[in-house]
């Protein structure tokens, strides 16, 4: 069974949207967190995608082995993950602390305060 | 084999992104993220890049999720219920995404290895580092030695988050609510 060519890359895509979805139209800050980690992954299977050789192994070195995949996104994916892990824990950090300043975490009520207040 | 595994894990991912979508029950969305992270994981093995899915299901998965389940245990655990359905997000979604698939059309073809991806450095990398740097895994000796300064940069984001949780979140301060 063969994967049609451009598969992976569409349904990456198609996880990106969801992403985007919900950090566009959902109002719950957990969520919109949430959705931003579906996003970011989404990514990284794009990337990933790309480094695959047809036929290849995982890029450690052995004997009587000759086709490897590309170990270049594997490093810039490495960085990434990381990366996003730290981005999350910020947006976390901000969203308990809106939470306690303002008693809410949904964009609307927060909106209605803000009005309120100038 | 390995392409029918690649469907059915990537099916399950798109399952896993909708029923985050879908639920109120924002533990339940997050233990769903968490299981959309693993499902990646087994994704990367597929695709060769046996690093990237240990580092995804310690930290995407494990991390990021405990994270969640912190925050989960100082918000309401109910999103609010809105009968307003996003049209114009959807709009943009849909517009997005039909200009993003647009954009893959003429990309290389899944695991062609003549894909320019594969052309520029990479075989300098293959040949040299183990006379270079001395490890079997080349992406060891990428991330670590040719790309360095990548992960220093990486460690100075990690840092300056660290710094911004601990500003936002200081001890001694959250005890009255």
């Amino acid at each position: 069974m063969e994967v049609p060519g451009l598969f992976n890359y569409w349904m990456a895509v198609v996880l990106m949207m969801a992403g985007l979805y919900a950090v566009i139209a959902r109002g719950n800050l957990v969520k919109k967190i949430v959705g931003l980690g579906v996003f970011q992954i989404s990514v990284f299977v794009l990337y990933i995608t790309m480094g695959k050789v047809k036929g290849g192994t995982a890029p450690i070195l052995g004997d009587g082995i000759t086709v490897y995949s590309n170990p270049l996104p594997h490093v810039l994916i490495l960085t990434a993950i990381v990366v996003g892990v730290a981005t999350t824990a910020l947006g976390l950090a901000l969203v308990v602390r809106i939470r306690e300043s303002f008693g809410t975490i949904e964009e609307d009520e927060l909106q209605a305060i803000e009005e309120g207040e100038a | 084999m390995i392409e029918l595994l690649d469907i059915a894990v990537l099916s399950m991912m798109v399952v896993s992104a909708v029923a985050v979508l879908w639920l109120r029950n924002l533990f339940a969305v997050v233990m769903l993220s968490g299981a959309y992270s693993l499902l990646a994981a087994t994704l990367y093995v597929l695709l060769d890049a046996v690093d990237v899915a240990f580092t995804e299901a310690a930290v995407g998965a494990g991390i990021a999720t405990v994270l969640m389940l912190g925050t989960l245990t100082m918000v309401p655990r109910q999103e609010k219920e809105t009968r307003r359905g996003s049209l114009g997000g959807l709009l943009v979604v849909a517009a997005t995404g039909a200009l993003l698939v647009y954009g893959t059309l003429d990309m290389p073809e899944f695991g062609d290895p003549d894909a320019p991806i594969h052309r520029h450095v990479v075989p300098r990398y293959m040949q040299d580092s183990p006379a270079e740097v001395g490890l079997p895994n080349v992406v060891t000796s990428v991330l670590a030695s040719y790309r360095g300064y990548d992960t220093l940069g990486e460690t100075t984001v990690i840092f300056t988050a660290a710094i911004g949780v601990m500003a936002l979140l200081g001890w001694g301060r959250r005890r009255k609510p």
